[in-house]
């Protein structure tokens, strides 16, 4: 896929830390798509579209911080970058995180609950079809995850999984509490890139 | 549901963080302050078993309770080779990854704990591919280097990592009809030999432990081929405790830039005080089979 230039695409992970390689060797199967590893806030104005993996939020969420990376990134989703958080990274995107009162980057309009099916006992495979998607069953791998609890008027629901909502996106937005990167399936990959382009 | 795909997931959101070993709740704070992935709870760090010597066990279930009361990010504790009542126990606890350690002293010197049979994620030492993969065959969902811990010398780390990735190396190379025999020479089980040689990685992630001490040490060990550092002694042993933890993830996660590294290198205050392996009394990284 090319954008209108007739260019690669240029497809952020940010690389803080978490399911970074996951993602990437996803998006290398997509063709016409440039990866990178975003580490730095000066990346952010050369890439396309940025991807927020997995992996334990308060960590990144203070790298985030420290890095100073939080306020050009928030400028620019607000502007219009698209982005996509998994797991984690739905948690950084959230303007209201349950029972602690800081947020990160505060632009998805929903209440996400972490860890809200409990411990590593809890975590779970399961499926299902979003026909916004894809017409097939999708696996779903929930890792220690969030939900989210409430969703305001701005975030469009893509999925309630067992009376949880799992997936949402909003405007340029788009957030899951499970992990398509941890799985062959490259629907949600796809989806974003289209959204993009 | 497979439980060990997803125990080897969850470590796989570990990727490119760094553990810290504490030993209490203020410790613990400190750690996720500074950025730790997750925190591994013990009563003494190996430096201090080392000085203090006597059998090391696995720590009060109370203390571990309380780390896991005060923080958010993964919590693990270690258990002695062998002892599966010990992991049992941690189990019981709701611990989100048990270590089978060297550090500890071995309850059992011919056999490890069945992971396979726990619901709970284990990790565990080895210096080379044939220890790894035999632990991997026994059940853990994440393998660390042993290096050698409460030396504050990085060297055996450095030598473990090495070997585990020329090994890697030389099993992809191989023709399929030598597996069974290299197989058979490291003692490793042959069907994860052949995952290696098809997926050209281990099954699990591999993180670097033993000896890391400075931000430069966990740079190093992430270039070497590891997905993230374990920190023991070299932490809560230095100057300054704080400034060094978040020194050592800036490094981990920036660790292919000379510039950063060098900038969270300065100013760092006294590292603990490092020992050459030759002059150890006990070397732990021999304990395992």
């Amino acid at each position: 896929m090319q954008n209108g230039a007739g260019k690669l695409m240029k497809i952020g992970v940010l690389a803080l830390q978490g399911s970074v390689i996951e993602h990437i060797q996803c998006l290398q199967k997509i063709e016409g798509v440039q990866v990178v590893e975003v580490r730095k806030a000066e990346q952010l104005s050369e890439i396309d579209g940025l991807i927020l993996p997995g992996g334990e939020s308060t960590t990144i969420g203070k790298m985030l911080r420290e890095y100073r990376i939080i306020e050009p990134l928030r400028d620019l989703i607000q502007s219009g970058l698209p982005v996509w958080g998994t797991c984690a990274g739905m948690i950084l995107l959230a303007k209201d995180i349950v029972g602690q009162d800081e947020v990160y980057l505060d632009v998805l309009d929903v209440s996400v609950r972490r860890n809200a099916y409990g411990s590593q006992l809890d975590s779970f495979q399961s499926s299902a079809v979003i026909h916004k998607l894809a017409e097939h069953d999708i696996p779903l791998t929930f890792i220690r995850a969030p939900y989210i609890e409430k969703c305001g008027p701005e975030a469009e629901i893509l999925l309630i999984l067992d009376g949880n909502i799992v997936a949402v996106e909003q405007d340029n937005i788009l957030a899951t509490s499970f992990h398509p990167e941890l799985t062959e399936d490259l629907s949600f990959h796809k989806y974003f890139i289209k959204k993009i382009s | 549901m497979d439980r060990y795909t997803l125990n080897k997931n969850l470590a796989q959101m570990l990727k490119g963080g760094v553990i810290m070993d504490v030993t209490n709740v203020e410790q613990a704070l400190i750690a996720e302050e500074a950025g730790a992935v997750a925190v591994m709870a013990l009563e003494r760090v190996p430096a201090d078993i080392r000085k203090q010597g006597g059998v090391a066990r696995m720590s009060d279930p109370l203390m571990i309770k309380e780390i896991k009361k005060a923080v958010t990010i993964p919590v693990m504790a270690k258990v002695r080779i062998g002892h599966f009542v010990e992991a049992q126990i941690l189990q019981a606890i709701g611990i989100d990854y048990i270590d089978e350690s060297e550090v500890l002293t071995p309850a059992d010197e011919m056999f490890h704990i069945d992971k396979r049979s726990f619901d709970i994620p284990f990790v565990c030492g080895a210096r080379n591919l044939g220890e790894a993969l035999r632990r991997i065959g026994e059940g853990a969902a994440m393998i660390r280097t042993k290096g050698e811990a409460g030396t504050g010398n990085v060297v055996e780390a450095v030598r473990h990592m090495r070997s585990i990735m020329s090994e890697m190396r030389q099993v992809q190379l191989l023709p399929a009809e030598e597996r069974m025999t290299f197989a058979k020479e490291i003692g490793a089980p042959v069907d994860l030999l052949e995952y290696i040689a098809e997926h050209k990685k281990l099954p699990v992630v591999n993180f670097a432990a033993g000896g890391i001490a400075t931000p430069a040490d966990a740079a190093l060990m992430m270039q070497l081929g590891c997905d993230g550092i374990f920190v023991g002694s070299g932490i809560f042993k230095s100057g300054d405790p704080a400034q060094r933890a978040r020194a050592i993830v800036k490094a981990t996660t920036h660790y292919n830039d000379p510039n950063i590294i060098m900038e969270v290198s300065e100013g760092l205050g006294e590292a603990m005080v490092g020992i050459e392996i030759d002059k150890l009394e006990d070397q732990y990284a021999k304990r395992g089979w």
